[in-house]
């Protein structure tokens, strides 16, 4: 379990502010959303943290360590990601055991067929999908397979980018079961960005509501039913999903 | 009453594969008036292939029907070339993502004045004031600038505001919506949303909302039909849907999260085979 505290997080391409002096600390342990419309930011946040992107102003630290002081391998064992879209994540050719694989002969790490059988038993498939190809999966299983991927490392952190909007309600309710039941079990920390404040409502304790690269409030879970944001912006996009799910 | 706009009875879908055929619709009826139908179901139901193969767009696959009616015009015995002139002009689809069917490479003004040049055959003067009208019909404030505009200049919600524009300025009868919004933000979402249902609604358009947004189609539609595994399995007013009968249904609604559940696990859909058989009134 590691908390995760990120400062002043800014970044710009070319002449264009993409982020400005994002901050927010998530408690070891803690579900913390991101939300807010498309282009606002978010993505960019979590591909921050995961330095994907590398030329951001600002500090990230995970378990107290500045993540850029942290070697390439150990950041990589305390922080993974998990995309948006199954179909494009996972390598097209690659069989699920090759995909599971590669993080554990990268690492070197011990036993490795021991891991690929925990790995997919604790995302809830069988070990006969080890010799299967994303083709023959469905979407749900597919995202299994990238959040087994996720966490064979072992990470305390896991970045989840719009986990389940590619996917149906059967398969998303699916998917954020397992999700809980990790968090439960395993003590994860999650960052999860949404678009569907009822998924951040079901999962998260607190989040924060960005627009144009800015963090403009930071609420509690509580505060979503009764619409207690004090921001305008933020008020309207919980105002617009609660006229969602209620109705006329 | 008025003889209904859209009229199916028996209506069949079948793919021809390498391993066997895939029935995707089966056997599905319903009619549709002047009204907002909404069809919902997760993907592999066949709800878009339904929609498609109204427009005959499945060169592929073997359709079949005791009636396929639109307008008293018998859809599967129509010849191409009349099909050509109903599709479009009257009978159109607004599809789910504006990036991939805007043409990437033309002004988006251009792109809804060629609806109104083809259909409505009038001169190019006359096309463009009449998209310049339809760009502020869909509330986009400055017609004038974004019609010189190309696809990757606007903004999703913007793209989706210019393909109902170029959909509903041959002012057709019937409007195939296939996810319409599930491509935009929820803000966006229920702006669009409002200027489709007031254009709807004032031009006395049929709309089919194919989606798998169960709260979107209670909000938007009048009625919806509920599919699985190719089938209706229920029909039922938009109002009554959280009152729904249909095993099916009724787990898909309980497999949605809420804002202020209880986060309790969500239930997950066991899919029994018995869920074809559809429950209540046929339409």
């Amino acid at each position: 379990m590691k908390p995760v505290d990120v400062e002043d997080l800014s970044i710009r391409l070319g002449d264009v502010p993409i982020l400005s002096g994002i901050g927010f600390s998530v408690a070891a342990g803690e579900c913390f959303g991101l939300v807010g419309e498309s282009g606002s930011g978010k993505s960019t946040v979590l591909r921050c943290i995961a330095q994907l992107m590398v030329h951001w102003q600002g500090r990230i630290r995970i378990g107290g360590t500045d993540i850029r002081r942290m070697p390439l391998q150990e950041r990589c064992r305390s922080v993974q990601m998990v995309f948006q879209d199954p179909y494009g994540s996972l390598h097209p050719r690659q069989s699920v055991r090759t995909a599971l694989s590669e993080p554990i002969r990268i690492h070197r790490l011990d036993r490795p067929q021991e891991r690929l059988e925990r790995a997919l038993t604790e995302v809830g498939l069988p070990l006969h999908f080890l010799d299967r190809f994303p083709h023959q999966l469905s979407g749900g299983q597919r995202q299994r397979v990238a959040i087994a991927r996720a966490l064979i490392l072992e990470p305390a952190v896991l970045l989840l980018d719009e986990p389940t909007s590619a996917l149906d309600v059967s398969v998303q309710a699916e998917v954020l079961n397992l999700l809980s039941e990790l968090r439960r079990r395993r003590g994860f920390t999650y960052v999860m960005v949404s678009h569907d404040l009822a998924v951040i409502d079901h999962m998260c304790d607190r989040l924060a509501v960005m627009q144009a690269g800015r963090i403009v409030e930071i609420l509690d879970r509580a505060a979503l039913i009764g619409n207690g944001a004090r921001h305008p912006y933020a008020r309207q996009l919980i105002e617009a999903s609660l006229e969602h799910e209620r109705g006329r | 009453m008025t003889a209904p706009l859209l009229d199916l009875r028996g209506l069949s879908v079948l793919y021809p594969g390498e391993h066997g055929a895939t029935l995707a619709v089966d056997n599905v009826s319903f009619t549709l008036r002047r009204e907002k139908l909404g069809i919902v179901g997760e993907s592999g139901s066949g709800k878009s292939t339904l929609g498609r193969a109204l427009l005959r767009l499945l060169p592929q696959a073997r359709i079949t029907a005791e009636r396929m009616t639109f307008d008293g015009m018998d859809l599967l015995s129509l010849p191409e070339r009349a099909m050509r002139h109903l599709r479009g002009r009257r009978m159109s689809m607004i599809l789910q993502d504006p990036k991939f069917s805007l043409n990437p490479i033309r002004r988006v003004g251009d792109q809804v004045a060629e609806a109104c040049r083809i259909h409505l055959r009038c001169s190019r003067a006359e096309a463009r004031e009449r998209s310049l009208a339809m760009l502020e019909a869909v509330q986009i404030a400055d017609p004038r600038r974004v019609y010189h505009l190309y696809p990757h200049e606007v903004s999703g919600g913007m793209g989706q505001r210019i393909m109902i524009a170029m959909m509903l300025l041959p002012e057709p009868d019937l409007v195939i919506a296939d996810e319409p919004t599930s491509a935009l933000d929820v803000t966006v979402r229920l702006q669009v949303l409002r200027i489709l249902d007031r254009l709807v609604t004032e031009r006395g358009i049929g709309l089919l909302m194919i989606s798998h947004d169960l709260n979107l189609v209670r909000n938007f539609c009048d009625r919806v039909l509920i599919m699985y595994a190719g089938r209706v399995v229920e029909s039922l007013p938009a109002a009554d849907l959280e009152r729904a009968r249909h095993p099916y249904t009724q787990a898909l609604l309980a497999a949605q999260p809420r804002i202020g559940g209880d986060r309790s696990p969500l239930k997950v859909p066991e899919r029994r085979a018995d869920w074809k058989e559809p429950i209540g009134p046929q339409p």
